[in-house]
């Protein structure tokens, strides 16, 4: 489903070039579930954001379904196969655009009929009665913000769904629900996920693999398995395993 | 031996809708102690924080039974009195660097004005305190940091920062919100550390406000669990996961975990008796189990 060979991302000019990311080669099959993990400054939103086609200063091949795509321009098709879901459902959604507006505007943009039965589809499809339809963001709580963004982003029927961290800002009882949300809607629509974290027991949860990212470059690509057993190959990943453990007073 | 005392504390603000009880009938005592304060969003566990340290701004409203500082009251003291303990024998540490340091200040400049505010004295024994604190932070070259501004400096030293800042003074209670919630988890354990390192050398009561309840666990001696405003379990943090009250036990079992792998998380289904039943509490032995 997406394939990432031999890719650099950069931002800004020589002298003062910085490379964020750094020889990514990777592959996520159709129907998988994979994450990107490392701390902040790692480049796993970069590749996120270079594969949504957010960043053109980038160098190497992304495929995604087969079809390479170009740093510069992407074309409809490409948006209807791809969707990104961002971290903060509070900066992701105009604070002045209902849900109904929200909705209908992408659903027009993906040039899709039938927009009405399709707004009260995708709410029921995201745990949203239709009450909400008409709600603006402010009478949303967090979590209901993160539903309307999952309901955009699905709202192009897309294949690949690009996940940002799309729990952080939540609460724990809150994140158990769209983690739900999420696994359903996966196994319901056949979705395939790459999704960026820094919670290793979320990714430990949601994927079916994983690469650990340090200093713009993939460390280690390793199944879940293999995470939740501890026997991880580098030392990197052992030590961010061992921190994210939580505390041990020294 | 108790340093803050606090009985029935409630804040509310006027709102269209009529008033909003933010925090409702808080009481608690802390000694030379970790104290962790847990909740979700809107639980009032930083409106708790605030009121202490006398930040809630009208038209919000603070009312208690009793709320001492060393068997001083501290209740709605005129702001010029307040400002003697805020900082100086009260301290707050808050989430994010990046909005709690002056961006157009040197670092320098910022410990050494909050120093001098607090503790007087001239700026070269201030410059030699501000050094101190960042080497006590273990910031390898306070010289350097001295002269940076913040967005020269990464989020966690940022933190250790905002850390030496407010214990420059020597307070007696550091508030601390969220203090490592930006952090990445390496960052996270060495900050940890200097606080824990800070507090115990100190004999200072530290109250760690946070929504990580395994960090609470592992870092704290004491837990309050608050949910709408109110407490609704205390318990000695070791004894985290054998908590009784099913809020605390549903906030556990929804965090998802790498060695239990599940199939589906279990969702928290909330009950309208959490919001005013009873309040779980172990005994009084068990009130200080870490004890300084």
């Amino acid at each position: 489903m997406l394939t990432v060979d031999h890719l650099d991302v950069w931002f800004g000019h020589a002298p003062d070039r910085v490379d964020a990311v750094q020889d990514a080669i990777f592959t996520v099959a159709q129907g998988e579930s994979f994450g990107l993990v490392g701390e902040s400054g790692s480049g796993k939103s970069t590749i996120l954001r270079a594969i949504a086609g957010l960043i053109d200063t980038w160098s190497g091949t992304i495929e995604v379904a087969g079809q390479a795509v170009s740093a510069r321009r992407r074309d409809r098709a490409f948006y209807k196969t791809v969707q990104m879901v961002f971290q903060d459902p509070y900066a992701s959604l105009h604070p002045r655009h209902s849900v109904d507006a929200v909705l209908s505007e992408t659903l027009r943009l993906q040039g899709m009929d039938d927009i009405d039965r399709r707004i009260t589809r995708l709410l029921s499809d995201v745990g949203l009665g239709s009450g909400f339809r008409f709600r603006y963001p402010h009478q949303l709580s967090g979590g209901q913000r993160q539903r309307v963004a999952i309901a955009r982003a699905l709202a192009a029927e897309p294949r690949l769904l690009l996940l940002d961290e799309p729990t952080s800002a939540l609460d724990v009882s809150v994140q158990a629900e769209i983690l739900n949300l999420l696994a359903d809607l996966r196994a319901e629509h056949g979705l395939t996920y790459v999704m960026v974290s820094h919670d290793l027991a979320v990714v430990g949860h949601m994927c079916d693999r994983l690469a650990v990212m340090q200093g713009g470059r993939i460390v280690e690509v390793m199944d879940v398995q293999a995470l939740r057993q501890g026997t991880a190959r580098q030392d990197y990943t052992r030590q961010l395993i061992a921190a994210s453990e939580g505390y041990a007073r020294a | 031996m108790t340093l803050l005392s606090v009985q029935n504390l409630r804040v509310t603000f006027p709102t269209r809708q009529g008033t909003f009880d933010a925090v409702r009938g808080v009481s608690f005592d802390l000694g030379r102690e970790r104290l962790g304060v847990v909740g979700e969003s809107g639980s009032g566990k930083s409106m708790t924080g605030r009121a202490i340290l006398g930040l809630v701004r009208p038209p919000g409203r603070v009312t208690a039974d009793r709320m001492e500082l060393e068997g001083q009251s501290i209740l709605n003291l005129p702001e010029r009195r307040m400002r003697k303990i805020r900082g100086r024998r009260i301290s707050m540490v808050m989430q994010d660097p990046k909005f709690s340091l002056n961006p157009v200040m040197t670092i320098g400049d910022q410990i050494v004005e909050a120093y001098r505010l607090h503790a007087g004295g001239n700026r070269a024994a201030a410059r030699q305190k501000a050094l101190d604190m960042l080497a006590a932070v273990q910031i390898r070259d306070p010289e350097r940091v001295m002269g940076a501004y913040p967005h020269e400096v990464s989020g966690g030293m940022g933190q250790r920062i905002m850390i030496a800042m407010m214990l420059a003074p020597d307070p007696e209670i550091l508030i601390a919100d969220e203090p490592t919630s930006a952090l990445d988890v390496s960052v996270r354990t060495e900050v940890l550390n200097i606080m824990d390192r800070l507090v115990r050398d100190r004999g200072m009561g530290l109250i760690f406000i946070s929504h990580d309840l395994n960090l609470v666990a592992q870092f704290c001696d004491r837990v309050l669990i608050m949910y709408a405003g109110r407490i609704v379990e205390t318990l000695a943090a070791r004894d985290l996961h054998q908590a009784r009250h099913p809020y605390t036990q549903g906030l556990l079992n929804s965090l998802p975990r790498l060695d239990a792998p599940v199939d589906r998380l279990p969702v928290l289904e909330r009950q309208d008796a959490w919001r005013d039943g009873d309040m779980i509490s172990q005994s009084l032995e068990t009130e200080f189990p870490g004890g300084l």
